[in-house]
């Protein structure tokens, strides 16, 4: 793993009116890692992502990219420098298919018009190098289940040769066998050596693919956890907060005091 | 843009899985003809029903007109069918590209009206150069169409609203331009006289339709070969020779057949060749440039294009404004076929036709789905019904009666194989 990270966040604060939903949140992603980013609804999870991808803007606090700090204020900014999001709903032409929503919005072109010969060909060659297997590049997004919608999603991001992908709730609507095929594609994006960040709430998708869990609750950070050595329990203590309860503070009572 | 987009290949070098070229959960289609039969069956099954149910009501409808008046089949009468559908045609184009949005432009007729007092007053009244004229009167279509688009796409009013009241302004503007005469009668020259009933391509030559269809069938030929060649090289799933082939044959049939019946009496009519023109424009413009592509982004889902980085206002003013443009020159055409500008034009039953013109051929009413060619189908069916019924000398009541069923027979058609592509997963 690379000495710097690709991205990271120092101290990163964000304000909606009266809500702080940001407080002083840290965050490190690396080349070939997933950060797998969990807590409770409401816990900032994803006004962490829409900073990152320049949605919201940070109140406070840094961002680095490859160790440089940089401003994120747009959309377009995120995906300047290489970020590629992948929100929940996928947002995808039903009508299209799949070529031209892997390519919309950067069509490739020839004498001015579409080359639709040269974008088959590049969709073929990314689907086949992530083993993603549908039945066809040529058949319209309607035609597909809800796991394929999601990789074609995926490989959508992928287009633009983004050092980190944000997935949000990946394998939130999904069966067993496409959960499976999803979390395969998350890590074939590790071993291309692309930062993946990944936001879930199921403890199983993400035991079997992180590498680092964040877990934040109530807008903060509430422990970093290397997913080998750490149990479920541990991080889902963190989650709900279960570490701050009547003993755990008069263990630090009972400290304070013996000082 | 082409570097940034290429694939970087995974770190390790172990060779890429041996993927077959298509899935075998894929479908295939079998060789030879009986394959082309079994996919057929399974497209009909599963609600792709195309243009067949609009070929299947063409022919019907030809044989019922035949049979009741053996001149309806006739060179003549076919000259004035292609005739006839241009003007219509070019108002139905127009409403392709908003109904391919999934909305609707009920000011298309009244737009075309306004166009043609305008042309006549700028002419007739003001003494300004013919082809001057023109531009101006296009330009004031697309200006209109822009205006609505504006409201629609910044202001955020239902586009059926806005046009809605486009539809009773423009007619009040056109009433108010034609105030005191009533009508203008425009001079049969310059394009006019192009667009008027005496005026045919390559004056009347027997070649001119032949050469039109020469065109038409080689384009189709050296285009499908060069893309069959692109594709083999690629390594992509192409069109096996003998399918273009069959494609070939069937439009070298079509286009030397029309040519033939339309040699038979005066010709090819330049209304038509111009409504020709504009479709093979259009149909370009939707299938092989970015902005086609957006057109059917914003009309399968505004939320997806607008994350892929399509600025959806835009596409949706500009589309507005191409309905508003096919409608002025529609205007022209409708009244080259009269010499006038009067206050009946644009009035009736034009907008439902022009409507129902894209629905029957096949373009969607819910968004995303047609293509151009299907102002062409629809107008003939329409314009087949309106001259066989004007043939029997039907009244102008029963023309409304049947016209009104045919335009619910289709939109019925639109929104049974819209469920039936729903449920076998094509939707």
């Amino acid at each position: 793993m690379s000495a710097t990270p690709v991205l990271a966040l120092r101290g990163v604060s964000k304000r909606f009116g009266a809500v702080q939903a940001l407080t002083d949140v840290d965050l490190e992603v690396h080349a070939g890692e997933v950060v797998a980013l969990v807590g409770d609804n409401g816990a900032g999870k994803s006004t962490l992502v829409k900073t990152i991808a320049g949605v919201h803007p940070v109140d406070d606090g840094v961002i680095e990219w490859e160790g440089r700090p940089v401003h994120v204020n747009r959309p377009q900014d995120a995906q300047g420098l290489g970020i590629a999001t992948v929100y929940q709903d996928l947002a995808l032409c039903d009508n299209l298919d799949v070529v031209g929503n892997l390519y919309l919005g950067r069509e490739l072109l020839r004498f001015g018009s579409l080359d639709e010969v040269a974008m088959e060909q590049r969709s073929r060659d990314l689907l086949n190098t992530l083993s993603i297997r549908i039945p066809s590049v040529r058949i319209p997004i309607a035609s597909l289940s809800g796991g394929q919608r999601q990789v074609v999603a995926i490989a959508r991001a992928l287009i633009g040769d983004p050092k980190v992908v944000i997935l949000d709730e990946p394998t939130a609507a999904l069966g067993v066998e496409q959960t499976a095929q999803v979390l395969d594609l998350v890590e074939r994006l590790r071993e291309r050596r692309l930062g993946v960040i990944l936001i879930s709430h199921n403890m199983a998708d993400v035991t079997a693919v992180a590498d680092t869990v964040h877990v934040l609750r109530l807008g903060r950070n509430n422990g970093v956890f290397p997913v080998k050595g750490t149990t479920n329990e541990q991080i889902i203590a963190a989650i709900t907060g279960a570490t701050d309860n009547a003993v755990t503070r008069r263990l630090a009572r009972n400290a304070e005091a013996a000082k | 843009m082409s570097d940034k987009t290429t694939i970087r290949k995974p770190v390790d070098e172990v060779p890429p899985p041996a993927v077959a070229t298509v899935d075998p959960r894929l479908l295939v289609r079998e060789e030879g003809f009986k394959g082309y039969l079994t996919e057929f069956k399974r497209k009909l099954k599963g609600g792709e029903l195309g243009s067949l149910p609009v070929i299947v009501a063409l022919i019907i409808i030809w044989t019922i007109f035949q049979v009741k008046d053996d001149l309806f089949l006739s060179s003549a009468n076919m000259v004035n069918i292609s005739f006839f559908m241009a003007g219509t045609g070019m108002l139905s184009i127009g409403l392709v590209f908003v109904l391919l949005l999934g909305e609707i432009d009920l000011s298309v007729a009244s737009v075309s009206g306004l166009a043609a007092s305008v042309f006549a007053t700028l002419t007739v009244n003001h003494g300004l150069n013919d082809w001057l004229a023109v531009v101006l009167t296009i330009l004031t279509g697309v200006a209109i169409g822009a205006f609505h688009g504006f409201f629609f796409a910044k202001i955020g009013v239902p586009a059926f609203v806005v046009t809605l009241a486009g539809f009773l302004g423009w007619t009040g503007l056109m009433q108010w331009l034609l105030r005191g005469t009533g009508s203008l009668t425009i001079e049969d020259k310059g394009l006019l006289h192009m667009l008027g009933q005496r005026s045919f391509f390559m004056d009347q030559s027997i070649a001119g339709g032949y050469i039109l269809a020469t065109l038409g069938v080689a384009l189709l030929l050296i285009g499908s070969l060069i893309d069959q060649a692109r594709r083999r090289k690629a390594r992509v799933p192409f069109r096996p020779t003998s399918e273009i082939l069959l494609r070939t044959v069937a439009l070298a049939v079509v286009s030397y057949v029309a040519a033939y019946v339309l040699n038979k009496s005066a010709g090819i009519p330049n209304a038509l060749v111009f409504f020709l023109a504009a479709l093979v424009i259009c149909d370009f413009v939707l299938r092989r440039t970015t902005y086609g592509r957006k057109i059917f982004a914003v009309g399968g889902s505004i939320e997806a294009a607008r994350r892929a980085g399509i600025n959806v206002a835009l596409i949706r003013i500009t589309v507005f404004a191409i309905s508003g443009g096919f409608a002025a020159l529609g205007g022209l055409f409708l009244a080259g076929q009269t010499y006038t500008a009067t206050l009946q034009a644009g009035t009736g039953n034009l907008l439902m036709l022009a409507i129902a013109a894209a629905v029957i051929g096949g373009t969607s009413l819910f968004g995303g789905r047609g293509n151009v060619w299907s102002a062409l189908l629809g107008m003939l069916v329409i314009q087949s019904i309106q001259t066989g019924l004007d043939l029997l000398n039907m009244d102008q009541s029963i023309q409304y009666m049947i016209t009104g069923a045919v335009l619910l027979a289709a939109v019925v058609v639109d929104s049974v194989s819209r469920r039936t592509q729903r449920s076998s997963g094509r939707a």
